[in-house]
């Protein structure tokens, strides 16, 4: 008796103290929660997840995990650091470093075997904030890594990987940017919660939404901005939205898909496979690719109406994409479609200013002009751009020379045609970019825009000494005169599927206006020859049945003219 | 040689003529709709009626052969040169000053020479031409790829020519029901199977004694 009675009073307490340890926890939640409000209200454009809690973490339905991290030892010492944590991980996960050093998350770096082309972040120009290379202190905050500042990064250090910000379970982990930039940026990332390292060290697990979408949603330099099927909204989904992710229904993760083979992850835009033939491939599922028909097969419609045999006549020349995704950037976050970097630089008594003149489609504000970039355009429930792609893009690089006169430049291009077997329609986010190019040379430009230095544009707003630092940096010719030359880049759409309700109808594009008005190479039944021999045979066929009809009515008339006279 | 009524249509000709009709009605319809010239149908109904009746209209043509070759009554549209000038300057002239149709109906020999070889055309040349086009066109997935090039628009182009060259024997055919004594008159035969037509003895005596009710 006594000894249960203690046993009893033993749990009381228990009971007590895991209670006001809940109760603390709850308010500590709160009060970060509230920070990171605060944080919001100094910037809502800025709203990298990665830089905020997120309120709800998704739940993965699919996890079979046969470890509660909550009970290694290993994971119960006091953190002080990231790589801290990491070395912890390694200790079990002995591989996990060296197979995910190998991967692009890590590299930033791609080089394209067909086309010889050195890609990936570290390389690249894009059309947004046009370069993180030389601006690591601003961008590696999305690098999966610790400490990426400039050149004496160490990529050889497997304990400076950064094993949570894709595995961390409870939401409450963040990265800020490597470094403080200058004063005007560094305020947006300021007065936070330090990471409880411990508690996000024992609640790991695969990787869901927010995980992947910390970045992958944020790219451009904002919730939306870059891809346009990739934003927030992403992270709780209703059925319309995304048909997998729907949080109601299978609620996907990213990696149902993007399957994983050793921190190697398939699905890439640097190569993309176009046309899958192979479909589900044999007995169990295929690990190298992302594609739909690696699940849904390469005749994924059901053979029940004559219109879905004909279906399935389309997807030899057809993406999946093309049909079931009917617009982006329809969960309410608004994707950028226009970025002039003429405009930037004005300021409001020797400051930086925002206009914030779109709300979209959830309520929030989004920037039309920054003085550190310029006049900005959105679109949401956006049509895509449609084209011939054989899953090849050619960028213009850093190194690549262009004629400016000769119409905007494509920084990246995507190839393809009819006549190629191996090419498909794709739906696109077009975007559309006036940016710095060196007007001497001819070349698009790395510029200098994070950092507490003077030559920083996102301080000093001149695009001069910016573009002078840039190239400086990495040892390239600058002519030093700048102008700004009208981009475009492609992003292949492939997120956002609707249900199959929502799919695109027929007419869509089967008709003379249709999506695929501007595409060439190929008759589409629908539209009538606009051209050539075809043309002329219409008319002349009309001509004849008109013809026909006038010949039987004049001979109609005769008689019935004559009769008249006759009687 | 007497003036009987008998049934010249028999209930397989007639049902054969007028579900044909129903379907190259549709077919018209919805072909002009997938070749752009009217949008009064989604793309997605054009093409799943096309495309069904299509296929009907080609089962029903393999029993019409059948019945043709079994029944013998292909002898209707062997082409001749017999009268054939006649009728066409009856059409051609006689027709405007009151003249009567030179061609008498015969028991085994129900049109006359210029609808016979109208009709042989139409089956031997446009319907062949369309449907081979068509089965083209249906199952272009099979043959058509990246190479193909402009092919699928030939087949198009081809195919709907010859679907104008349907639509204007159809008008030219009902205007031909106008120029008997009566519209009526002239389609009845194509419901209730009967019509006039000039019998020999021997003929006579046979439908009377074997095919009673063929006769009135």
């Amino acid at each position: 008796m006594f000894i249960i009675g203690n046993r009893v009073s033993f749990r009381l307490a228990l009971n007590l103290i895991s209670g006001l340890l809940l109760l603390s926890l709850a308010l500590g939640a709160q009060a970060t929660d509230e920070l990171s409000q605060a944080a919001h209200k100094i910037d809502a454009d800025m709203n990298f997840r990665l830089d905020k809690l997120v309120e709800k973490p998704t739940l993965r339905s699919d996890s079979n995990s046969t470890a509660d991290h909550t009970k290694f030892e290993e994971l119960k010492d006091p953190f002080m650091s990231g790589p801290e944590v990491t070395k912890a991980c390694l200790k079990c996960h002995t591989e996990a470093g060296q197979q995910f050093m190998k991967n692009i998350h890590w590299t930033w770096s791609y080089e394209n075997k067909k086309t010889g082309q050195l890609l990936g972040k570290k390389h690249l120009v894009n059309t947004f904030c046009t370069n993180s290379r030389g601006n690591e202190g601003m961008c590696a905050q999305c690098h999966a890594g610790y400490g990426w500042k400039d050149e004496s990064f160490d990529f050889n250090n497997e304990n400076n990987v950064d094993c949570v910000v894709c595995h961390d379970r409870t939401g409450t982990y963040y990265k800020t940017p490597p470094t403080k930039g200058n004063k005007s940026c560094s305020v947006m990332f300021e007065g936070k919660q330090p990471i409880q390292w411990s508690k996000v060290a024992q609640n790991v697990g695969l990787p869901a939404r927010e995980n992947c979408g910390g970045c992958h949603f944020y790219g451009g330099g904002g919730d939306g901005v870059k891809h346009g099927d990739l934003d927030s909204s992403l992270i709780h989904p209703n059925k319309e939205l995304d048909v997998h992710m729907d949080e109601a229904g299978p609620n996907m993760a990213c990696t149902n898909c993007h399957v994983t083979k050793k921190h190697v992850w398939a699905g890439s835009r640097y190569d993309v496979i176009a046309k899958d033939t192979e479909g589900t491939g044999k007995p169990g599922q295929r690990r190298d690719v992302a594609t739909c028909e690696s699940c849904h097969s390469a005749s994924p419609h059901p053979v029940n109406s004559l219109a879905s045999i004909k279906l399935n006549d389309h997807v030899d020349r057809v993406a999946c994409q093309t049909c079931h995704i009917p617009t982006i950037a329809r969960g309410g976050v608004a994707t950028k479609t226009d970025w002039d970097w003429r405009t930037a630089g004005k300021t409001k008594d020797g400051e930086g200013y925002k206009e914030k003149n779109y709300t979209q489609g959830n309520g929030e504000h989004r920037a039309t002009y920054k003085s550190i970039k310029g006049n900005f355009k959105y679109g949401e429930n956006l049509v895509p751009h449609y084209g011939w792609f054989d899953g090849q893009m050619i960028y213009t690089t850093i190194d690549t020379k262009f004629d400016p006169a000769s119409g905007p430049v494509d920084v990246n291009r995507y190839t393809g045609s009819a006549d190629d077997e191996n090419s498909r329609i794709w739906p696109f986010k077009q975007m559309h970019t006036f940016q710095p190019y060196d007007k001497g040379y001819n070349t698009l430009v790395y510029m200098h825009l994070w950092g507490e230095d003077q030559d920083a544009y996102w301080g000093n707003y001149d695009f001069g000494k910016a573009i002078k630092a840039g190239m400086e940096k990495n040892n390239l010719p600058y002519s030093g005169e700048y102008g700004f030359v009208e981009t475009y880049s492609y992003w292949p759409i492939t997120h956002m599927v609707a249900p199959k309700e929502d799919a695109l109808s027929c007419d869509e594009c089967h008709s003379k206006e249709g999506r695929l008005k501007d595409l060439e190479g190929f008759y589409l039944p629908g539209t009538s020859p606009d051209h050539g021999i075809g043309r002329w045979l219409d008319i002349i066929g009309l001509l004849a049945l008109a013809g026909t009809l006038l010949g039987v009515l004049g001979h109609g008339l005769i008689r019935f003219v004559l009769n008249r006279a006759r009687k | 040689m007497t003036l009987r009524r008998i049934m010249l249509f028999t209930r397989f000709e007639r049902f054969w003529h007028w579900t044909q009709m129903v379907l190259i009605m549709i077919l018209l319809f919805t072909g002009f709709s997938i070749h752009g010239f009217h949008d009064l149908l989604s793309f997605k109904t054009a093409v799943s009626w096309h495309t069904g009746s299509a296929l009907i209209l080609l089962l029903l043509w393999v029993f019409a052969i059948f019945w043709h070759i079994t029944t013998g009554t292909w002898r209707h549209y062997v082409p001749t040169t017999n009268g054939l000038l006649k009728v066409a300057k009856f059409y051609a002239f006689g027709i405007f000053k009151g003249e009567r149709h030179p061609y008498r109906k015969a028991y085994w020999r129900k049109h006359n020479p210029l609808q016979a070889i109208s009709y042989l055309a139409l089956k031997l040349f446009l319907f062949p031409a369309i449907w081979i086009s068509g089965i083209l066109y249906l199952l272009y997935s099979f043959w058509g790829g990246a190479e193909s090039g402009d092919s699928l628009m030939w087949v198009a182009v081809i195919h709907t020519v010859f679907a104008f060259a349907i639509a204007a024997f159809v008008i030219i055919h009902i205007y031909l029901l106008t120029t008997g004594n009566s519209f009526k008159e002239h389609v009845m035969p194509m419901i209730n199977g009967f019509d006039e037509v000039e019998l020999s003895e021997a003929e006579e005596a046979y439908l009377e004694k074997d095919e009673p009710g063929h006769i009135q």
